[in-house]
């Protein structure tokens, strides 16, 4: 953690707090289109929190981001919206579990499982970040992410342990996306530099843990954990599947139709 | 999952330390654990409350309208029982 900076541009923690930011809010807009169709009134209130929750993670990101973009050009103009509205599918880098469709509330309650947990380890890890506002953020997020844990724990158990309907919904589930966990955990060139400065947080050390806690839950709920071998990786490197697009541009019509538009 | 199947639930929050409880409103859940994390997300989302109670709405027992006349009315003519009728000696002052 103490080796040098050097070897670290700004344009390498503008992508960085940028890629944290498209991991949230692209999942904060999976999760954003329960709203009014959740299975009853109370839960459409808690899964349109959650997905808030997500928003405000992207907004703190991609604000950090501009800032430091703006230090870098000389200008002042650069904010949020750029990064959320003004990109295509090639420049966002989230991770491709994030992106894949909402599909039924089991699938999204086996997605919100994985993402949760790994949110939660991989924030203590970001915690220690030598970078203030990566590290302030990530205190903050946090708190957050105990509670969406505790949900998704919650719904896992519930379906799970539910009707044997439910039961295979979810076992279905954790089927089509478990190999899409994989990437969460791989660190690239620009990652590895930045752990290497003691900037980001080393996803790699987390795995272990994540599998542990992820485990249990599923095991309590009586489904079993995948053993596909099969892995999905590149949402870093900006390759996406083919949900992502549709995704950018339900998010970002009004945005690029009515440029600078404000409520 | 349909509506019929969930309980209902009524929530109480206290707002500060050393306040009491207050009825927020009710809810549908599973369960009260369920219930306990709706009534979170459905009425504590600006700092309502630092408590929270979930009871299920079935476990109430409540007055009746039918009941109003045996249960109050005979207070209305005990005025004895409010402070108000007491004249206070002048020698105890200001209360």
């Amino acid at each position: 953690m103490t080796s040098s900076t050097e070897t670290v541009s700004t344009q390498d923690i503008i992508d960085y707090a940028a890629r944290l930011g498209d991991d949230a809010i692209v999942i904060g807009h999976r999760l954003s289109e329960w709203v009014s169709k959740a299975p009853f009134i109370e839960e459409d209130v808690a899964i349109g929190n959650v997905a808030l929750d997500f928003f405000g993670h992207a907004r703190m990101y991609y604000t950090y981001a501009a800032e430091v973009s703006n230090k870098q050009n000389g200008t002042d103009d650069i904010t949020e919206d750029n990064f959320a509205y003004l990109r295509d599918e090639r420049q966002f880098q989230n991770h491709l579990l994030h992106e894949l469709h909402k599909g039924d509330f089991a699938y999204t309650t086996a997605r919100q499982l994985l993402v949760d947990v790994y949110n939660k380890h991989f924030l203590e890890q970001l915690k220690n970040s030598n970078d203030e506002t990566l590290a302030a953020i990530a205190v903050k997020a946090a708190k957050e992410t105990r509670y969406h844990c505790r949900r998704s724990k919650d719904w896992t158990l519930r379906l799970g342990d539910g009707t044997s309907e439910s039961n295979e919904k979810m076992q279905l589930a954790l089927n089509d996306i478990w190999g899409y966990s994989h990437e969460l955990f791989e660190l690239d060139d620009l990652e590895q530099r930045l752990v290497d400065a003691g900037i980001a947080a080393d996803c790699t050390l987390i795995k272990a843990d994540w599998l542990k806690e992820v485990t249990a839950i599923i095991e309590e709920a009586t489904l079993t954990v995948p053993d596909q071998e099969w892995a999905v990786r590149g949402g870093r490197q900006g390759y996406h599947t083919e949900h992502l697009g549709h995704l950018l541009t339900e998010m970002q019509f009004i945005h690029r139709s009515f440029p600078g538009a404000k409520w | 999952m349909s509506l019929e199947k969930l309980e209902l639930f009524e929530v109480f929050l206290r707002s500060k330390r050393g306040l009491d409880h207050k009825h927020a409103g009710s809810l549908h859940a599973e369960d009260k654990e369920q219930a306990l994390e709706y009534a979170r997300d459905v009425y504590t989302r600006r700092s309502e409350g630092v408590s929270i109670w979930v009871v299920k709405s079935n476990d109430i027992c409540a007055s009746q309208e039918d009941d109003s006349d045996s249960f109050f009315d005979p207070s209305d003519d005990k005025p004895y029982r409010h402070a108000t009728y007491y004249d206070i000696p002048k020698e105890v002052g200001t209360m």
